[in-house]
């Protein structure tokens, strides 16, 4: 088998490199969103675009999130294909009616006639000390209006493939970066691939539980699935990557093995992303469960600014570790 | 601006059809309504309309201006913009009562009425909902070159929505090919707009340097000649324009909407309809420029009835959809 040539980037490098990329190859594709051109983002996520396709193509705008979103709903209906850049996740409030009642179902509501394949990136994720405006994973909210599809990778390589996947798709796509996560490295291949939605990728294979996790959680999965290992409990780490479209099958045949599963997710654990994971497992592999699914979400809380308040309202791998012991004593 | 004072026997041939064809159009979108009407009174079309009766001028006016490929985004009350720009009758009566030969195959009603094949970005049930995908539709014809220009409809209403505001920056700062047409007709759904609009309409857009200016939206040819001018100098490349059409509804919000006494008074109606109807005053103008005579106008009418009393016919016997399709079209 030859070689695949391999280099490590962060993941901002690697969500750039798969922009860059389909910008060069679909003259269709442009970037939206405020301080995205010779500022790169406040995160720098975008570094060095406006300078390879210019501000035609890279374009800055006014801070108008409702506009600028509607605007670009508009430009792909027309033709164009928006990768629109909401700096913080919590801004996605003022995006909502373009987002929610026009974006999601301007191709049902026309029978098919028109289509609106657009990208609208948005940041989610706390403990950046940002407090309660700054520091919400809203993607739950999105997961849950038909029309939409929901993308939260957790590596490097997730992020490429994915985002590529997600500017060649047809319809209104949410891609969440987590903003603690873009100096993280990974390996990611120079040649190219894309990555389909609604699989989703084993991190980890174990045995005695499964630990669903998204985003950053699957990190805090990972290390918990680590300090599992050492007092003897296997853990099969999966990230569903996609919200919607989600891969249950492969949810729900891990549970089929494990017998347990513990879901997190950095979304308000009341109504949320782990609720609906728990169910589907639930519905799925109800008759292999030793254990009721455990969730473990974010706090019902507004994210404090207080370090030490902030902290208590994330999902930690202590947490997770916890709730894993727990589980494979009881049964 | 108006051929209104021209001489008997002076209007070329050309611009004779074209007078003769604003009519008609005015007449269909006119018949069109009073048979959603009647449809909705006698219980045979499903959920609600709301009609244009009376603001006709407008729509004919506006899109006689365009052509096919320019876009159009339309609002609630989007029946007339939809005829106007080219739909036909019969697929438009088949989506109001949910079927599937209807423009969205019965999905979106008569709120929601799109059509690519005439430009029609769709009718939008969000006040002021569609000015994003109105103001997005220009910046995809100048940045792909097309010399497409887009019209944004929406009534005053959309004046108290920000979303307006903000894509009205962004066209100005951009130098985007769209026209901000605001219809008049007086009353946010049961409230006069004296109520809900504080300082003056016009100010609004000249506040982003956006040229405005407005127009008798009884007139349909004052419409028409104002709208020329607009999409020659947006089509010219200066940018978007704002048109005010002063116009009038002469139902109610909604077809259920009878009882109108709380909030505007019967003589109010009357004198509109009797004075200032778009379709009166410009069949008048045909019959006194020799246009055409009484007769012809007449001719006109029982074929428009025809049409309209046909498309119905078909609407009502084409079938529905399966239900099957509930699950189509959610994503592309």
């Amino acid at each position: 088998m030859p070689e695949v040539a391999v280099r490590e980037l962060t993941l901002g490098e690697a969500v750039r490199e798969a922009i860059a990329e389909e910008m060069r190859r679909d003259p269709r594709v442009c970037i939206m969103g405020e301080d995205v051109a010779e500022a790169g983002t406040p995160f720098k996520v975008l570094s060095g675009l406006v300078e390879e396709f210019g501000k035609e193509r890279v374009r800055d705008t006014p801070i108008s999130e409702a506009g600028f979103t509607g605007v670009a709903v508009g430009t792909a209906m027309t033709g164009l294909r928006p990768v629109v850049d909401i700096m913080f996740g919590d801004f996605l409030t003022l995006t909502m009616d373009q987002m929610v009642n026009q974006a999601a179902k301007v191709h049902y509501m026309s029978g098919g006639a028109w289509k609106v394949p657009m990208v609208l990136r948005a940041t989610l994720g706390a403990s950046r000390r940002s407090a309660a405006q700054h520091s919400q994973s809203l993607h739950a909210w999105f997961s849950h209006v038909p029309g939409l599809k929901v993308v939260l990778p957790s590596t490097p390589y997730d992020a490429k493939g994915l985002m590529k996947t997600a500017i060649r798709d047809d319809n209104p796509v949410l891609f969440f970066e987590d903003k603690m996560m873009f100096k993280l490295k990974g390996p990611v291949p120079i040649e190219e691939y894309t990555i389909p939605f609604g699989v989703a990728d084993i991190k980890r294979a174990g045995a005695g539980i499964t630990i669903v996790a998204t985003s950053s959680m699957v990190q805090v999965a990972l290390r918990a699935a680590t300090l599992l290992e050492e007092i003897g409990i296997s853990a099969e780490v999966i990230d569903p990557r996609t919200t919607w479209p989600l891969d249950e099958k492969t949810l729900i045949d891990s549970v089929k093995k494990t017998s347990r599963a513990i879901v997190v997710d950095e979304g308000y654990e009341r109504y949320g992303v782990t609720a609906e994971i728990a169910s589907v497992i639930t519905n799925g592999a109800f008759y292999h469960l030793d254990a009721p699914v455990k969730r473990i979400g974010a706090m019902h809380v507004p994210i404090p600014f207080s370090p030490p308040l902030e902290d208590a309202t994330i999902p930690t791998e202590q947490a997770v570790f916890n709730a894993a012991r727990e589980m494979c004593k009881r049964s | 601006m108006t051929n209104s004072n021209q001489t008997p026997g002076a209007v070329p041939e050309a611009r004779s059809e074209q007078y003769l064809l604003m009519y008609r159009q005015m007449l269909t979108i006119r018949l069109f309504e009073e048979q959603v009407n009647d449809l909705y009174t006698r219980a045979l079309m499903p959920g609600l309309a709301h009609l244009y009766s009376g603001e006709e001028a407008v729509a004919v006016g506006i899109c006689q201006a365009l052509r096919r490929d320019d876009t159009i985004t339309s609002t609630h009350r989007g029946h007339g913009h939809c005829l106007a720009k080219g739909a036909t009758p019969d697929r438009m009566f088949a989506e109001l009562l949910g079927k599937e030969a209807g423009y969205c195959r019965g999905k979106g009603g008569s709120m929601h009425i799109a059509d690519p094949s005439s430009g029609n970005l769709g009718a939008n049930a969000i006040v002021g909902g569609s000015a994003g995908i109105a103001t997005g539709a220009a910046l995809s014809a100048k940045y792909l070159g097309t010399k497409h220009v887009s019209v944004c409809f929406f009534g005053e209403g959309a004046l108290g929505q920000g979303l307006l505001y903000e894509v009205m920056n962004l066209a100005r700062l951009w130098n985007l090919p769209v026209i901000y047409v605001c219809e008049n007709n007086l009353y946010n759904e049961y409230t006069h707009f004296s109520e809900t609009t504080a300082g003056d309409i016009l100010a609004r857009p000249a506040a982003f340097g956006i040229p405005a200016e407005s127009v008798d939206g009884q007139d349909v040819r004052a419409v028409y000649e104002t709208s020329r001018r607009v999409v020659d100098q947006v089509k010219s490349g200066t940018g978007p324009a704002f048109l005010l059409c002063n116009t009038y509804r002469y139902r109610g919000h909604h077809v259920g909407d009878i009882n109108r006494e709380y909030y505007r008074a019967k003589q109010e109606e009357q004198r509109w309809m009797a004075e200032r109807d778009p379709i009166k005053l410009h069949g008048d103008w045909i019959v006194s420029q020799n246009i055409a005579g009484k007769a012809q106008l007449e001719e006109i009418h029982a074929q428009v009835k025809i049409e309209i009393d046909a498309a119905v016919e078909f609407a009502m016997n084409t079938p529905y959809p399966g239900v099957d399709q509930v699950t189509e079209d959610i994503y592309a």
